[in-house]
């Protein structure tokens, strides 16, 4: 699957400014995983997707997908194989066109030519994924997608990205931008996406214990270091109070708690 | 005179097709129009002198416009050069080409040759009025851009290009490459202006390397009129009528302010001064109507 070898980023290199912001990461993404990252702000979570995504190229080390060599792949190559949704609902989907053409769109990977591939097959291929959704986006099809909710358009998002069954998905605080009601909803859907097409999966969240109920291992990051991967039986015996714990036993400080304690149910 | 204007409103309205599929569709405001412009008229010309068929000279115009676009295209992306400098470089260095293209001489007339229009005209006259010979041949000839290009815009790769103006980190999740799609979108777009600027010399009869100054602010003008006279709409084939509409508006009131302006003292030098003022104008009705009219350069 995807395996990162000593990388690190340097921001500024041989600047005043000169961040570390990845610190010789190693890490082995094994296929079916679904891996929950926590962190505090500055943590280098978002770096890290955005490392393997291929948005930033590494300073040093290698990034490996199915034992090949991308490091240098830019980040549309990536996207063949890599799913990826932003904080940002909006990032996924073209607003001023109609949910039929996003998802004629996002169907499959690739560049695309002069074929017309939106037919009455296709609309009623949609309309059955649509379904899944249990939103009633499937009676939309024509409608602009600036006329949905941000909740809306990142279910899409993530039903058409499913759709395009990625090796790996990326999910960047996906969550955080929605209501409560509506993040519930996104979570649920992913949960259930992720066990039923069996994806490989990676999730940045500021919520402790959506870290611990969902998937099977765990990392938790600071300073531009994984300070802790655990997995399996291990990690189902987690709480909250334990990773705090564990986090003030590594770093000897305590967590930054801003946001992680008020996300904790 | 109403199908003068009409006639030029259309031969212009190919342009503004182009002009909307840059700025509105792509997002890219590409400047490179003012070069390639004029560098179609200058290809039709020179090849229309040395004795070639019209409509193999109307390609090769377009085939010089798509490249002018690629090379914008190319240095903004390759160069990271923002896509407003990378046009104007490619638009200051098509002045010399389109100088060198006719001749080292700055206008070239064309009033001998059989052109497109003499063709078109001889066939046709005694079937209909010849004064409106001219005018139904390029309302075909608009109808039918217009029609592809609305073909081309429901095609997956069409579809794509109006995602990427709207939202370009999208297109690089679904793997494409924004740097290909701008290529194309752009060439597609400086390729039916050097068309426009090809037909424009033979109605007028010349081509001058002066022919293109200006014309990106006619485009955007017709554009931004087209959008505020018909309803708003996501229908690409709406949005390609608009900007034909919004051409023949916007010609038609040039023209009056060219044979009836010297009621009012005014000269042909003061139409710049009448578009600018015009766009102004239609900004500030569009605010007032709180439309959502996007101006994409002054972002």
């Amino acid at each position: 699957m995807i395996e990162l070898k000593n990388v690190s980023i340097v921001f500024g290199q041989g600047t005043v400014n000169e961040n570390k912001a990845l610190n010789n990461i190693n890490l082995k993404v094994k296929e079916g995983d679904f891996i929950t990252i926590i962190g505090s702000n500055g943590a280098g979570k978002s770096t890290l997707f955005n490392t393997i995504a291929g948005t930033y190229t590494p300073t040093e080390g290698q990034i490996l997908a199915n034992g090949k060599n991308v490091t240098r792949d830019p980040e549309y190559k990536r996207a063949k194989y890599i799913g990826r949704i932003f904080q940002n609902p909006l990032l996924g989907t073209a607003g001023n066109m109609s949910l039929e053409d996003n998802m004629t769109i996002t169907h499959k990977k690739g560049m695309k030519w002069l074929r017309r591939s939106l037919n009455n097959k296709s609309r009623e291929f949609f309309k059955q994924e649509l379904v899944q959704l249990r939103m009633g986006l499937e009676h939309r099809m024509k409608e602009n997608l600036v006329m949905f909710s941000g909740g809306q358009r990142q279910a899409l998002t993530l039903l058409m990205m499913v759709l395009s069954k990625p090796s790996l998905i990326l999910l960047d605080e996906h969550t955080a931008a929605l209501d409560p009601k509506n993040a519930e909803i996104v979570l649920e859907l992913t949960n259930k996406f992720i066990s039923d097409y069996n994806l490989t999966a990676m999730m940045i969240t500021h919520n402790m214990s959506h870290a611990i109920e969902f998937g099977n291992r765990l990392l938790m990051m600071d300073g531009g270091e994984i300070i802790f991967d655990i997995e399996g039986e291990e990690k189902k015996a987690l709480t909250v109070e334990k990773l705090i714990q564990k986090f003030h036993e590594l770093r000897h400080k305590t967590f930054e708690n801003d946001r992680t304690l008020l996300a904790e149910d | 005179m109403i199908e003068g204007i009409f006639v030029e409103g259309l031969i212009y309205g190919i342009m503004v097709l182009g002009v909307f599929i840059s700025f509105r569709i792509l997002d890219f405001p590409d400047l490179t129009v003012d070069g390639s412009f004029p560098l179609g008229a200058a290809l039709m010309v020179q090849c229309l002198l040395m004795g070639m068929n019209g409509w193999v000279a109307l390609l090769i115009a377009f085939a010089g416009g798509v490249l002018a676009g690629v090379i914008t295209a190319l240095i903004h992306n390759h160069l990271r050069v923002p896509n407003l400098l990378a046009g104007i470089l490619t638009m200051t260095m098509l002045y010399s080409v389109n100088i060198r293209i006719l001749g080292n001489r700055a206008n070239v007339p064309v009033l001998n040759q059989p052109t497109i229009l003499t063709q078109v005209t001889e066939k046709f006259t005694g079937v209909i009025p010849d004064e409106y010979i001219l005018l139904v041949f390029f309302l075909i000839v608009a109808l039918v851009v217009k029609v592809l290009l609305d073909l081309f815009f429901r095609t997956d790769l069409g579809m794509t290009l109006g995602a990427m103006g709207n939202n370009e980190q999208m297109v690089i999740s679904q793997g494409v490459n924004p740097k290909t799609l701008k290529t194309i979108g752009v060439g597609l777009s400086n390729g039916l202006v050097a068309v426009s600027g090809a037909f424009a010399a033979q109605y007028l009869g010349f081509a001058d390397v002066g022919l293109g100054q200006g014309i990106i602010v006619s485009g955007l003008a017709s554009v931004m009129i087209g959008e505020f006279l018909v309803m708003k709409s996501n229908r690409i084939g709406v949005l390609t009528f608009c900007a034909l509409a919004g051409s023949v508006c916007f010609y038609a009131v040039m023209y009056v302010g060219r044979f009836y302006g010297y009621l009012i003292h005014m000269t042909p030098s003061d139409l710049n001064l009448i578009k600018g003022v015009l766009i102004i104008i239609l900004l500030i009705m569009t605010q007032a109507k709180k439309l959502k009219v996007p101006f994409k350069v002054a972002k």
